[in-house]
């Protein structure tokens, strides 16, 4: 009895018309069309920064560090180097917007040079980090084993020593200047890179790309930079970012006990240290600006850095 | 665990070694001698200074015979300040660092904590976002620089505390203040982190199942695993704290060991700088090793006699 009722709605032919269909005439442009652009890993990465406000804003006021260091001192209204014993500690005045020293210098122009070696010894560090941490690293992760071994035995030793005191150790040994801050901070600095970077080529030497270079007889050092560093670029350049405040920090605390940036010269550690024994007076200004902009350098890079991270990070990339 | 403990420890005796030799004759690589100074001492007496401190015999027994008394504990005299020994400095001096570096680990792991865990609880409230925005501001703003503007605010301006020396714990808010800010900063996002990726574990849905109070599910359950990535960072905290002391007691006048060492610094006392060091070092290394110690009794799943990377 129901089996006929079934066979009634299952078997219904709907209507359907020829004329509803039309044939598509071919496209050649279409067909061969991508709907959407492919997207590079470098280009993703960069629009997911974009979205990144805190990020965005480390990297606009970056911008904008750098270039009042570049064209700072050229723009105030009063010359680098004099010193007019009459404009002792005057507070920040159309003329001298940052107010002035206790020798009558201008503390505006004297910020921005302190930018200016803050900067490049961040900068230098960085550099000299990636440098000797990627060769090594890569080295030891490529080469594993027995190499791999030693060469990370010897880093855990320098991994163990307390960084700031090495610094301050080399730094007293050295002459106290630019050059010996920066060699003080490579000295055990690149120890991070080195451990990272081998962690990320240890894992990315089995991968069948690689077989296949060496299967071609590829150099070892041709594969290290053209297949292993740039899968690891990513880490790298977040590395890096963040050594950046990390040095500048050290390079104000050195400036700071005095063992830094030695005058003439003024970096931003070293003009804190100088305003220290005026505080109690009242003269703000020779204190609060160097340290604003302490502060601020470090807070874009690590603000920088940390979004970066989130960017650059396979894992989260839809 | 027995045999990596051992090996941790063989670890930890070669890093010191390399720590004191690097001192050693980085210091005695220096040109002049420490007596080269504006002082007018005849030659006779310079030479029983020398011999005093014997500076005459060749590098490498001096070498010799300064580990040997590294081993006794014994530091050395101190070549500005006579009469003293580096001994007497550190006795003096490090009990007050002790107690400023302890206090200021207590004070940013407790409020970093508790700052992570309402910054995750609250996650993308109101709350996290400004906690996590102390947070930034405390690794941006060097301590030194905290130091002096909380010296000028509130010691100055208010005369609320006062500013320098170290005598009641009104004299300890300061200094603490400006070293905990950075550590508590690190402390925090590191447990907001970990604590967002415990809180979406199976095993709190079924403490929430079984009508725990949310109280006893953060502390009870969820903060034990959420706080070991903290417990890795601590001996580089402690480090940063340590060596934060330096510029936080020279600026608030503290007189611990720290204001030794950069007044050792300033004056080139060569042997206090070594022997200071060669201390931190050592203290450092070892607090290093007891974390990890620490993690491997923390977290059972880790296996410390595994070899690793390989």
């Amino acid at each position: 009895m129901e089996a006929p009722k079934q066979q009634d709605t299952s078997f219904t032919q709907p209507n359907i018309l020829d004329e509803w269909f039309v044939p598509k005439k071919p496209n050649k442009d279409e067909a061969e069309a991508v709907v959407r652009p492919s997207v590079s890993y470098w280009k993703d990465a960069w629009y997911r920064l974009l979205k990144n406000k805190l990020a965005m804003i480390g990297l606009v006021s970056l911008i904008l560090l750098v270039l009042m260091a570049a064209f700072g001192p050229i723009i105030a209204p009063d010359s680098a180097e004099t010193t007019v014993l009459q404009n002792q500690n005057q507070p920040p005045s159309s003329e001298h917007w940052f107010g002035t020293d206790e020798l009558g210098r201008d503390v505006f122009i004297r910020t921005w040079e302190g930018a200016r070696i803050s900067l490049f010894v961040g900068v230098m560090a960085a550099l000299i980090d990636f440098i000797i941490g990627v060769a090594y690293g890569g080295i030891a992760g490529y080469k594993g084993g027995r190499t791999d071994h030693y060469m990370m035995r010897f880093v855990e030793i320098l991994y163990g020593l307390p960084y700031l005191l090495v610094v301050i150790l080399i730094s007293v040994v050295l002459k106290p200047g630019l050059f010996s801050i920066i060699i003080a901070l490579s000295i055990t600095g690149w120890v991070g890179m080195a451990r990272m970077v081998r962690g990320q080529v240890l894992q990315i030497k089995n991968y069948e790309f690689v077989l296949a270079s060496q299967t071609f007889g590829t150099k070892t050092s041709r594969i290290i930079r053209k297949n292993l560093l740039p899968n690891t670029m990513g880490p790298i350049i977040v590395q890096m970012t963040l050594t950046v405040p990390s040095a500048i920090f050290a390079e104000a605390f050195l400036s700071f006990l005095g063992i830094g940036i030695q005058p003439p010269f003024a970096s931003w550690g070293s003009m804190a240290n100088d305003a220290l024994p005026v505080i109690l007076s009242g003269d703000w200004w020779r204190l609060f600006f160097p340290a604003f902009f302490i502060s601020l350098t470090m807070f874009s890079f690590n603000v920088l850095g940390d979004g970066l991270q989130d960017a650059l990070d396979p894992k989260l990339r839809r | 665990m027995a045999t990596y403990l051992i090996k941790r420890f063989f670890a930890m005796i070669v890093t010191l070694w390399l720590i004191i030799t690097l001192t050693f004759f980085l210091m005695h690589a220096l040109p002049g001698s420490p007596f080269n100074d504006e002082r007018n001492t005849s030659e006779a007496v310079q030479k029983n200074l020398i011999a005093h401190f014997n500076l005459d015999q060749p590098v490498s027994v001096q070498y010799i015979e300064y580990l040997k008394s590294i081993v006794q504990f014994d530091f050395g005299p101190s070549i500005k300040k006579s009469s003293q020994t580096v001994n007497d400095l550190l006795g003096r001096g490090f009990p007050v660092s002790f107690e400023l570096g302890m206090v200021t680990l207590v004070v940013a792991i407790i409020s970093g904590i508790l700052l992570g865990i309402v910054a995750a609880l609250k996650h993308n409230g109101v709350i996290d976002y400004l906690a996590m925005t102390i947070a930034v501001l405390g690794i941006s703003v060097p301590n030194f620089v905290l130091a002096t503007m909380l010296i000028q605010q509130v010691a100055v301006n208010w005369e609320l505390l006062p500013v320098a020396t170290w005598k009641s714990w009104k004299h300890m808010v300061l200094p603490t203040l400006a070293l905990a800010t950075g550590p508590m900063a690190i402390i925090a996002r590191l447990t907001r982190s970990s604590m967002l990726e415990v809180l979406t574990q199976d095993y709190i849905l079924t403490a929430k199942a079984k009508g725990l109070t949310p109280f006893k599910i953060v502390f009870k359950h969820a903060l034990k695993n959420a706080l070991l990535p903290v417990v890795t960072v601590l001996g580089a905290l402690a480090a940063g704290i340590l060596t934060g002391t330096f510029v936080i007691e020279k600026i608030f006048a503290i007189p611990g060991m720290g204001k030794y060492f950069v007044d050792s610094i300033n004056n080139r006392d060569y042997p206090v700088i070594m022997g200071t060091t060669i201390f931190y070092s050592a203290l450092l290394i070892f607090l290093l090793f007891l974390v990890d110690v620490a993690y491997g009794i923390l977290d059972p799943r880790i296996k410390l006699h595994k070899k690793e990377g390989r």
